[in-house]
């Protein structure tokens, strides 16, 4: 028969184990639960590259293509659009030489892109990640810096030149992202793929 | 009759050998002692349950018609706005509770600045009504994204994004929220389950433990005087009335006038000229095209203007870092405010003017940040925005020490009337 005395040194052990083995299984255990948050495979394999036609693409004009659910813009840029580019004080971008962006190395130059002519960026602003607007005018009225047209961001004013270069004391931090792309034709590139990175 | 209410009365009886029914009866109305004078301002914690159950009401009979789908979600609105019995009505009282929500909230909320009904010992109460608020800001914020319209999807996307501001793990994080690269049909998804099982739960939890921890400190009053110090002979305080029959009477006039005006909302303006429905939200979502202008609803505009009037880098951190820091901040700070206050007594009537002239300083400065954070930016606005961010930290950050130099009026023993 047992006696009916109580053991603490017995209880403690109980305790212990069976918190710590407890521990460890929640802890587990909570690993799908929180990996089930990640994306999807399915979320992961929308990522495939789009083809646009830019035969009808006019000068100082944009289109915008969705490319793994994002928008991307094309511009054509026109010469004083390009020229432009070049005339501003050093205090009045942030990241002129595109240092701390991201662009495929093919678009690190003073227009970020292959061709001068096209620009091609993730219409995403570099702050929050709405969608900027475009003022391709020269000299947009209001816009309270020099301006040789660019993007307006509407949700926080930030603002971008047209090489999708970001301007001082505005909130976004880095310039507009250049996508992978490479021109198949003269008038079709592609987005997602560049000879760099054969996606 | 007679016969009737002897069966009744049998059946509580019957029921109290059971189950402690008389004994939360007694605890929580017929004999909980709350002092007598409360005013105006002690409304709107009861206005705030009666939102909640408004809310969790409307929002049962939304989900049997609502699709969370990023290709249906929109539509399947519309279809309980035009073709569901009702339905119309139904949902315009979800989207007004949300406003009175904040409303109400935001009142009562201030009542506390007023009286001083953080103050010790009333700590605990006050960081489980923070909890409640913070819960309620993300339940609006995912409610927000079910109707899939333009400002549901910009809302949301620059939201998460500001997740990704945190150095290191920020990118990583906000594709964990949005379970895909940008705002899609899977966030729609998780957020609709977030917003109706986990978020109500865990309202409805901290409601529970809010007046449970209420109830056992005793409600503050006006005079900020402590109702218990004078019992009378049967130990009940002197300047207490028990919650029923007095402020359960008082309460339903209140709630009463709480509903017409809810009513006259819902028939005559739910959509408050843009502030509780905005204009661009009755457009589907376009994630290639931000809308002109976006602003969030009016109850979170004060925090996105302390967002966006950061726009300087300090310390070689980036100016958008700073922005989330601050807004986090702004909320946060606020379950400080027991610690931070340092005056000798609670309420409004007997602090001296440097507390009154910083709580109104504090006022009118939130007020124009909410004002500002739905207007677009300018130059001149950011510089007042920036402005208003500092003396809404100052009014915290200062308050350990001019709270001590107020000069404060002698506390009433007693209540007054």
């Amino acid at each position: 028969m047992t006696d009916n005395t109580v053991d603490p040194r017995r209880r403690r052990f109980l305790t212990g184990t069976a918190t710590v083995i407890g521990g460890i299984g929640a802890g587990f255990a909570a690993v799908p639960f929180i990996s089930s948050f990640q994306p999807s495979a399915r979320a992961k394999a929308i990522g495939a590259p789009v083809e646009v036609d830019i035969s009808k693409l006019e000068p100082s004009q944009r289109i915008i293509q969705k490319w793994r659910g994002k928008p991307v813009w094309i511009v054509r840029r026109t010469p004083e659009m390009i020229e432009g580019l070049k005339g501003f004080a050093p205090e009045v971008l942030r990241d002129p030489e595109s240092d701390k962006s991201a662009q495929p190395g093919y678009a690190k130059n003073a227009w970020r892109s292959e061709n001068p002519e096209y620009l091609v960026l993730v219409g995403v602003c570099t702050h929050l990640g709405c969608s900027p607007s475009f003022v391709p005018e020269m000299d947009a009225a209001g816009m309270g810096s020099p301006w040789n047209g660019g993007f307006f961001c509407p949700c926080h004013g930030s603002k971008f030149d047209l090489a999708g270069r970001v301007y001082m004391g505005v909130p976004a931090p880095a310039n507009m992202e250049v996508p992978p792309y490479q021109f198949l034709t003269e008038t079709r590139l592609v987005i997602g793929i560049d000879k760099e990175n054969a996606a | 009759m007679n016969a009737i209410v002897k069966q009744l009365t049998g059946l509580r009886d019957w029921v109290d050998d059971r189950f402690p029914l008389m004994k939360l009866w007694n605890e929580h109305l017929a004999q909980y002692y709350a002092p007598k004078n409360f005013n105006f301002w002690y409304y709107f914690g009861v206005l705030a349950l009666v939102v909640f159950v408004i809310q969790i009401l409307t929002g049962i009979w939304l989900v049997m018609n609502y699709k969370p789908d990023a290709a249906e979600a929109f539509a399947s609105v519309e279809y309980i706005m035009r073709d569901v019995e009702w339905g119309w009505l139904i949902r315009y009282m979800h989207s007004t509770g949300a406003s009175a929500f904040f409303v109400v909230v935001y009142l009562h909320m201030f009542r506390a600045l007023l009286y001083g009904s953080y103050q010790k010992p009333r700590e605990l109460l006050w960081i489980l009504g923070m909890l409640l608020y913070l819960s309620l800001m993300a339940e609006a914020f995912m409610g927000y994204l079910l109707p899939w319209g333009q400002m549901s999807f910009w809302g949301a996307q620059v939201i998460i994004s500001l997740f990704g501001a945190i150095p290191f793990v920020g990118e990583a994080l906000s594709t964990l929220i949005r379970g895909d690269y940008v705002v899609s049909d899977i966030t729609l998804n998780r957020f609709f389950s977030l917003h109706v099982i986990a978020l109500p739960f865990a309202i409805a939890g901290l409601v529970v433990l809010h007046i449970i921890a209420l109830h056992e400190v005793g409600s503050n009053n006006p005079d900020g005087v402590e109702i218990k110090k004078h019992k009378g002979a049967d130990g009940k305080p002197l300047d207490g009335i028990p919650f029923h029959p007095y402020y359960t009477v008082k309460d339903s006039v209140g709630i009463v006038v709480f509903l017409m005006l809810f009513s006259i909302v819902v028939f005559f303006a739910p959509e408050m000229g843009g502030y509780f429905l905005e204009a661009n939200n009755f457009i589907p979502a376009d994630p290639l095209k931000t809308p002109e202008h976006i602003a969030p609803v009016w109850y979170f505009t004060p925090y996105y203007s302390i967002l966006r009037a950061n726009t300087v880098n300090f310390f070689w951190l980036d100016a958008k870092l700073w922005g989330v820091v601050f807004m986090g901040l702004g909320v946060m700070i606020l379950f400080l405010l027991p610690w931070l206050d340092k005056s000798e007594v609670r309420s409004i009537r007997y602090r001296g003017k440097i507390y009154k002239t910083a709580l109104g300083i504090f006022v009118v400065s939130f007020l124009i940040l909410g004002y500002l954070g739905i207007l677009p930016p300018t130059p001149g606005r950011t510089l007042v925005a920036q402005i208003c961010t500092v003396i809404y930290f100052l009014f915290f950050l200062l308050m350990p020490i001019y709270s001590k130099l107020d000069k404060t009026l002698p506390v009433p023993d007693r209540v007054t009337h």
